[in-house]
């Protein structure tokens, strides 16, 4: 057993783990934050997709004791006192989630996307730069909108 | 239309916890006291076991339990079931062989049950799992369904000495032959609809806990339909009375039909909870989800169609060999026979038409029903069929098509199907009008000047939904009543409680059914909960597939709202002082005619729960009323889809330039919820045309077993959609809705295909038509083009 | 995953101690390949060598007329660097192209190079940008690195720091993906510098990363896509499975190149 500690969605926190603890077994299973998810097992799926330090990160595909110092931030930790995040806002808006399985990992790519290609992203760029996160209900057409929607919406919101 | 009513695009209800990552599926839970399962599967496709030692996993650390299938027979515990009876030709019943949860001698697929670990966490049941040996007897394996009935063959079941599980028709043989003899022109085809694997994001999960205080057990499990699970659970596998067995499907992270069926791993689950006296959990990886999860399609066919010299259809005959795995999944028996070739005539007029079916058994995975289950690919069947003819012919598809729709209504078709209603031609005509079709002639030419081919291909679709009289499908082979039931229990404050055994998984029910219940009671959808999921809320269901939970679970809801409008204009009538026949009910108020007096729906409500007007010898006090409701025939929501495609003919790449659907849903109930399945369906058809394809190599390995090798549809793999909508609502419902659950994957496949060979210049192409496929295509196209 | 001991060393000097120490220990970087495939149970490292934490190794500098960039640069950090970007810009948009952007995140260009996957990026860059490879005990070039497919001349405790990248005058990197993995299926990195033209193609080969000396010698006489047209691509020792055959992947080759060419050119 290894300790690790880390601020997850702001709250400090530490444990003694396994040390092939994933983070993301880490994140549903210390910490009961279950909004992340776990669709597949070659790093291809995006279900799990959370921030570290900024940065969008397979949770899946990195271990907790790789993350010990980090801070991180899961879907659990977008919505501040009861308001939406605007990209979670923009995915109700606009239907861009039917199961509701990839939405977390989709949300989560889709805030660091705008953080990195900005407010105006037009639908090639946001179909390229979704490639990493898999949805099986939507066909992506009403994901690409809330993209879209979410990215003019954080603009608006700084 | 009030603003959360019947048509309204409401947001979803549902929406807010899964933005906030507060959504519920099965392995989110967790029961105090857990364990956690990791199953021991077959690596071989075909083998005898010889001997299963599993001393060292049960000395291995944290283990609790090493299960096995000796240990399910001890227990009595009964084989997984098919619920569907198919007759061969000759009235013999299907050869069902045994499927035991975990196997009891024999393997049959590489990924089949061979043990179970029980231990203190997941990585120990993992690291246990691979101390079991097992001394497997390797037998030769039956993976290519076209020789499955070979003579030497090995044999897979030894109910079916020849791998067959039956030879089934339907339809009228000498009228069709009688129609071959006249025709002027006959069009064949062989035709492969490929072997996909559904990929639910959420994989399987389920957890067994048992109460040894009351003898009971509780099965979480990601199912399409909790209820008959506990039905098949109880009544068949013998695991608990269903009083004594609550099974409950929380979130469920889609299901496109792969978690309708009962499976091992929830059956082993339920049973070693009380085994080991403590809950029992399994999670599914993806790696576990494509060897096991059912999959779908999986047919070879061969199709002959006959036209006079107008082009008019005579008869159709089509030959068809159906894989069905190496067990019989919960309802894979009907899928190729009554949910395949009642949907061959598609959106024609077809005099005479004769299908042949044999389903067989080879050492692959089950296969059942996948969105769209047998109608995709009675469509591609069709719909290939059709474009072919046309242009064998030199005729537009498009107007080839017209020429041959059904114009008047109801038809009934040669194979079953009575269709009630529908306007074929009025969705043609949209459709290419959205498509631009008249300008394609110039998109092609600009296409062709930078080296690129361009097609144009169509398909109009029909499908058979809401499924389905109870009585009809009994009268076929069902071992079910295919009704659905509702409960709308009105609480004294006049909010509302529905209790549906309709499931969603992503269909947004928490939304549609309040926005029915809205749009009746005259009250807000935020005052309307949805209730589903559990068996001991809802009394009974029969689940959510086949786009059945509008036409048939809604059709339920509206019943029981009719039961509960009258009986509060009786609470109405007493508190109102007024005869009931003067009471009125609209928006939401109960009113006396003629007069000013009236109560607002929830006022009545209370006046039902404190029952001070009325004597309890005159009317039963309270505001709760329940409906079976059994649809009286299918639904049959048809389309036109157009799809228009480039295909670089260098690499082979295809690109969808623009994709037009129009569809004839009947009425509809929420705009923005229909239109997003129909983007999924079309995304899941493009998949199944383009992209995805179970391969299984002459070992039955699945080669195809991570999303390394398994083409998943991504983003930048699709185009935006153009969506259209004409409408004739359904004749046979309440509410005259016919489904949009599975059309864009029926619809899709033969549109791409036919728009590809269309490109091409008629070379027929196998599904799916990856990047190889098609430069291989294409570089036969150029040589042919060359020479010319 | 198997379990296994962890360490998180500070420099490069306790790396290698702690290699010494462990029997079949592995160095992680980005994990991006390595935790997936100990996830499937196919690897069984006794201990995993976490590099997270070691001081200076992800630092991207110009060095005179070379880019040397850090072993545990991130993908994401070369795809935007702007001193690769204005250098080497194929280098960059090569390291942009790498599996997803979270992905990008996390591998690392020393851990792509270190695992040679024949179907990976970066070492068609290194080979045909004639980068050199540097490690805590010494400097190798590109051609005496790659020995094969997952086969390098990396030795028991030998780390890559930095690898060191010459500017070309022209070059550019194109990909075919493949459909369901989005790995290369063949990805051909085409660079110029004086009379020098290499051709580095990944993905295709049973070998791992080669130079395609044919196509070089016709890019040399002429540096021109049409130059590409004529050119046989033998491709008997080419992987063939359900995504592509040999020949399709040879096809590949010649496409890939030709766009390769035209990209480099500008054009």
């Amino acid at each position: 057993m290894i300790s690790v500690s880390m601020t997850v969605n702001g709250k400090a926190v530490s444990a003694k783990i396994d040390p092939r603890t994933l983070l993301v077994q880490f994140l549903r299973e210390n910490l009961l934050l279950t909004g992340t998810h776990v669709g597949c097992d070659t790093s291809q799926c995006g279900a799990c997709v959370v921030h570290v330090d900024g940065k969008a990160i397979k949770s899946c595909t990195t271990l907790a004791a790789s993350c010990d110092g980090t801070s991180v931030v899961t879907i659990e930790g977008l919505a501040h006192d009861g308001v939406l995040h605007p990209m979670q806002e923009a995915f109700r808006e606009n239907h861009g989630l039917q199961c509701g399985f990839c939405t977390p990992g989709m949300i989560m790519s889709a805030i660091d996307i705008v953080n990195r290609k900005g407010h105006d992203l037009d639908e090639h760029t946001i179909r390229e730069e979704l490639e990493g996160n898999i949805c099986r209900c939507t066909g992506y057409h009403n994901i690409v909108k809330s993209v879209a929607a979410g990215a003019h919406a954080m603009a608006g919101s700084k | 239309m009030s603003a959360t009513g019947i048509g309204a695009p409401v947001r979803r209800k549902e929406d807010f916890r899964f933005i906030t990552g507060k959504g519920q599926y099965t392995d989110d839970i967790n029961r105090p006291g857990q364990t956690h399962a990791a199953f021991l599967r077959s690596p071989h496709a075909h083998a005898n076991i010889k001997k299963l030692d599993i001393s060292g996993a049960q000395k291995a650390e944290g283990v609790i339990a090493v299960l096995t299938g000796d240990d399910l027979a001890k227990d009595g515990v009964g084989g997984l079931i098919c619920g569907w009876m198919i007759h061969s030709k000759d009235g013999s019943p299907m050869k069902a062989g045994g499927h035991p949860a975990l196997a009891q001698g024999k393997v049959r697929y590489v990924g089949d049950h061979v043990a179970v670990v029980i231990a203190e966490t997941l990585a120990q049941a993992r690291d246990a799992v691979e101390k079991i040996h097992v001394d497997y007897e390797l037998l030769k394996p039956v993976i290519d369904m076209a020789h499955a009935t070979d003579s030497g063959s090995p044999v897979i079941h030894d109910v079916a000495p020849d791998n067959q599980v039956y030879d089934w028709h339907l339809g009228d043989k000498g009228a069709t032959e009688a129609a071959f003899a006249k025709a002027k022109h006959v069009t064949k085809l062989d035709i492969v609809n490929n072997r996909l694997i559904p990929n639910a994001m959420e994989p399987r999960a389920a957890i067994g806990d048992y109460d040894s205080g009351n003898d009971a057990f509780t099965l979480y499990t990601t199912s399409q339909n909790p209820h008959v699970a506990r039905l098949v659970l109880s009544a068949f596998i013998g695991i608990a009375p269903e009083h004594k067995l609550r099974v409950i499907a929380p979130d469920v992270g889609g299901g496109f039909g792969s978690k309708i069926f009962i499976y091992a791993e929830e059956t082993v689950c339920v049973w070693a909870a009380k085994k080991v006296g403590r809950p029992v959990k399994w999670t599914g990886d993806r790696t576990e989800a494509f060897l096991a999860d059912a999959h779908g399609r999986d047919h070879i066919t061969h199709a002959e169609m006959a036209m006079d010299d107008k082009g008019h259809i005579l008869g159709l005959r089509v030959k068809t060999k159906a894989n069905l795995g190496a067990y019989l999944s919960t309802f894979s028996s009907c899928v190729p026979t009554y949910l395949y070739a009642p949907l061959l005539s598609g959106q024609y007029n077809i005099p005479a038409i004769y299908v042949e079916v044999e389903g067989l058994y080879t050492n692959t995975a089950p296969v059942d029903a996948y969105r769209g289950a047998g109608r995709p690919e009675a469509t591609f069947v069709i719909e290939r069929m059709v474009e072919v003819a046309a242009r064998e012919m030199g005729q537009d598809p498009a107007a080839f098509r017209r020429k041959n729709f059904i114009k008047s209504f109801p038809h009934q078709t040669p194979v079953i199907m009575a269709y009630d209603t529908g306007d074929y031609g009025a969705s043609m005509d949209l459709a290419l009008e959205m498509a631009d079709y008249k300008n394609f002639g110039k998109r092609k030419r600009d296409s062709a000047k930078k080296g690129m081919l361009r097609g144009i291909g169509f398909s109009a679709y029909i499908e058979a939904c809401g499924i389905a009289p109870s009585a009809a499908v009994g009268s076929l082979g069902a071992g079910v009543g295919l009704w659905e039931s509702a409960e709308v229990r009105v609480n004294p404050v006049g909010t509302v409680e529905v209790l549906t055994g309709s499931h969603s998984h992503g269909q947004g029910h928490e939304t549609t059914f309040a926005q029915l219940v809205s749009d009746r009671l005259g009250i807000g959808i935020d005052q309307v909960a949805i209730v589903h999921g559990d068996t001991d809320k809802v009394q009974f269901g029969m689940g959510t597939y086949g786009s059945r939970s509008g036409a048939v679970g809604m059709s339920a809801i509206s019943k029981a709202l009719d039961k509960v409008v009258a009986k509060a204009k009786k609470v109405a009538a007493y508190a109102l002082e007024a005869s009931e026949g003067d009471i009125e009910f609209k928006d939401g108020r109960f009113s006396v005619a003629g007069t000013d007096r009236s109560l607002a729906f929830g006022e009545v409500a209370l006046q039902a729960y404190i029952a001070h007007k009325f004597s309890g010898q005159d009317l039963e006090p309270g505001l709760k009323e329940g409906a079976f409701y059994d649809p009286t025939n299918f639904t049959f929501p048809s389309g036109v889809h157009i799809c228009e495609l480039e295909i670089d003919p260098d690499t082979g790449v295809t690109t969808i330039e623009r994709w037009t659907a129009v569809d004839d849903f009947g009425n509809i109930i929420n705009p923005m919820i229909v239109e997003g399945q129909v983007h999924g369906g079309i995304a899941q058809g493009i998949g199944q045309a383009l992209l995805e394809g179970a391969h299984y190599d002459a070992n039955g390995q699945l080669v195809t077993a991570s999303y390394m090798d398994y083409c998943m549809p991504r983003a930048d793999d699709l185009p935006s959609f153009d969506i259209g909508i004409t409408t004739t609502p359904c004749t046979t419902n309440p509410l005259g809705i016919k489904g949009c659950g599975e059309a864009g994957a029926i619809a899709a496949p033969p549109a791409v295909i036919n728009a590809i060979t269309d490109a091409l210049g008629h070379e027929n192409i196998a599904m799916p038509a990856s990047p190889q496929a098609v430069w291989r295509a294409a570089q036969k196209s150029l040589h042919k083009l060359a020479a010319e | 995953m198997y379990a296994f001991a962890y360490q998180r060393p500070a420099t490069v000097r306790q790396v290698q101690s702690a290699l010494g120490k462990h029997e079949d220990a592995k160095i992680l970087a980005g994990g991006q390949t390595l935790l997936p495939t100990m996830k499937q149970r196919l690897a069984q490292p006794s201990a995993l060598i976490d590099l997270g934490h070691v001081a200076g190794l992800t630092a991207i500098e110009k060095k005179g007329r070379n880019i040397v960039i850090g072993a545990m640069a991130r993908h994401a950090d070369v795809a935007t660097s702007e001193l690769v970007r204005e250098a080497i810009p194929s280098l960059a948009a090569l390291a942009g192209g790498i599996g997803d952007p979270a992905v990008r995140n996390r591998g690392t260009i020393g851990g792509s190079v270190a695992n040679n996957d024949p179907s990976a990026d970066y070492p068609a860059a290194v080979l045909a940008l004639g980068a050199t490879i540097v490690t805590n005990k010494r400097k190798i070039a590109a051609a005496d690195f790659f020995q094969g497919m997952f086969t390098t001349a990396l030795e028991d405790g030998e780390i890559i720091t930095k690898i060191s990248f010459p500017v070309p005058a022209k070059a550019a990197y194109v990909k075919f993906p493949n459909p369901a993995s989005r790995y290369a299926m063949v990805g051909v990195f085409v660079s110029k510098k004086g009379a020098d033209v290499k051709v580095a193609v990944t993905g295709a080969s049973n070998e791992g990363v080669f130079r395609a000396e044919g196509l070089e010698a016709a890019l040399k006489a002429k540096f021109n896509p049409k130059a590409v047209e004529g050119v046989a691509v033998d491709g008997s020792n080419f992987i063939s499975d359900i995504h592509g055959t040999a020949d399709y992947r040879a096809n590949l080759v010649s496409v890939m190149t030709k766009r390769a060419v035209t990209k480099a050119l500008g054009k």
